[in-house]
């Protein structure tokens, strides 16, 4: 729940994220909410809304106008994920989303480094950001002075795990490992940037070319806290249906029904080589504003409607 | 049944054929990954905490809890015995079962049973009892010591702060929740 005072700064945070990209020559798209059907994840379950379903991010809809010859877009829109809710989840949330044509995913990280150095100096009296445009986390400090940490995966299992992370992989516990091990410690002097996750947990990111092994993803986290995900974009249609597949069966492998997303398989080969991240736009105006759970950062949380 | 998705804090499973309650919660979920319930419960009849982490899929039984009213009728040898005033159904809990209830309870009082099954495995007492003190310092009137409060100790032999005024015979009204003096009781 916020004030008025915290509506007016997360209005102000959205207009900076505005100006940010309509200076770089991007087009704001509003595509729908409620679609026939999804890109399929196995651990995202979305809202029925009649005969359709209300998205759980803006990728289909936004990688379809690439594919009519869109060569940067952003989207800020609300996305709809059953069962989410704890101090960093809530069933619906406001994403940020952008796409540049001929970048890769270090593009991206360079260009997040860019984007929240702008809108700490843009917007003015966050409760969370030090006059020395430090982001305050308790008694803590991290500097946003470019550049930050990129640290790759394996690294990151190997420094604040127990375990690799391809055995973890193995053993199903690579998700637990990380979220106990290995998120707490990560973004806390810098923000980090994790990349280059096994290529099963990137469904929609490119393989490396040196390493097949991992998708060309990454993980923003700013003091332990996950803000974006971004992605080299897989553009090959029959690796892409390959893996839609595989997620199809893990979602039916839970008993529950996905569809696959043709219209946007028969484009695919039209978007050319992209880049395209998701930032939690709820997350990074709790961390501006200095506090701990989204509810305080957002107009309304779900219990309070 | 419950799924991992109903899990909150003060939620009560049965894990293993024995009643828990969650005492903390933390949904985590990483990107693209799975969600994970991070729960800290307590087993309700040994009270042994521990930790766990589920996943979406695990399911829970209810467990088969059931409360009713009784009465206090008396203490002998680490043995409370109440009935149920309806059915004369007696039982009884041990003094370790009931904890720091036992401040609290005197005779007759009618307290919530806890059953699990057909064992009584707690109480709940009502929220404010008035309880006799029987061991209070006089209030010497004009006294500029500046103390807002003196020690007493009730009929169950609990000690707590109260106001000056408060004299050894006197009832006084107690929440049972915090322990806490709320006021002096005429009757």
């Amino acid at each position: 729940m916020l004030s008025p005072k915290g509506l007016r700064q997360r209005s102000d945070l959205l207009q900076a994220i505005r100006s940010f990209f309509l200076e770089r020559d991007y087009i704001e798209v509003d595509t729908p909410l409620r679609l026939p059907v999804l890109i399929p994840e196995a651990h995202l379950i979305p809202f029925a809304s009649e005969d359709c379903l209300l998205h759980t991010s803006p990728e289909l809809c936004m990688k379809r106008l690439l594919a009519r010859g869109c060569d940067r877009i952003f989207q800020i829109c609300h996305c709809f994920r059953k069962e989410e809710r704890g101090r960093l989840h809530q069933t619906e949330f406001a994403m940020l989303e952008w796409y540049h044509k001929g970048w890769d995913y270090f593009d991206l990280m360079r260009q997040c480094e860019e984007l929240i150095g702008t809108l700490t100096r843009m917007v003015s009296g966050f409760a969370g950001i030090a006059d020395d445009n430090r982001l305050c986390r308790g008694d803590r400090r991290v500097t946003l002075t470019p550049p930050w940490e990129r640290l790759p995966v394996a690294e990151a299992f190997r420094r604040h795990a127990g375990i690799s992370a391809a055995e973890a992989l193995r053993a199903g516990s690579f998700d637990e490992v990380l979220v106990t091990g290995v998120e707490p410690n990560l973004g806390w002097d810098r923000p980090t940037f994790l990349y280059d996750y096994p290529v099963e947990l990137g469904s929609l990111a490119r393989r490396n070319q040196q390493n097949p092994a991992v998708a060309e993803r990454f993980e923003l986290y700013i003091a332990g806290v996950e803000v974006a995900n971004g992605f080299s974009e897989l553009i090959d249609p029959l690796e892409q249906r390959q893996r839609f597949l595989r997620e199809i069966e893990a979602v039916q492998r839970a008993g529950r029904t996905a569809g696959m997303p043709e219209k946007l398989l028969a484009e695919l080969d039209l978007i050319g080589e992209t880049a395209g991240i998701a930032l939690g736009l709820d997350r990074l105006c709790m961390l501006l504003m200095g506090q701990t759970d989204i509810a305080l950062a957002t107009p309304f949380i779900f219990e309070e409607l | 049944m419950y799924t991992a998705s109903d899990l909150r804090k003060g939620l009560k499973i049965q894990i293993d054929g024995e009643p828990y309650i969650v005492t903390e919660f933390d949904f985590s979920k990483p990107g693209k990954g799975q969600a994970l319930y991070r729960t800290k419960m307590r087993n309700m009849i040994t009270g042994v905490q521990f930790t766990q982490t589920y996943r979406s899929n695990d399911k829970f039984d209810r467990p088969n809890l059931e409360e009713r009213t009784m009465q206090f009728l008396y203490a002998q040898d680490n043995e409370y015995h109440f009935m149920d005033t309806s059915s004369y159904e007696q039982i009884f809990l041990t003094g370790e079962q009931l904890g720091d209830n036992l401040n609290f309870l005197i005779d007759n009082m009618e307290v919530e049973v806890l059953f699990f099954g057909d064992r009584p495995i707690d109480i709940t007492l009502p929220t404010f009892v008035n309880l006799e003190v029987t061991v209070a310092d006089p209030w010497a009137k004009g006294d500029t010591s500046g103390s807002d409060t003196k020690p007493v100790t009730v009929q169950t032999g609990f000690q707590l702060q109260v106001p000056p005024f408060v004299e050894q015979g006197d009832k006084i009204q107690i929440d049972t929740r915090t322990g806490t003096y709320i006021t002096r009781v005429k009757e």
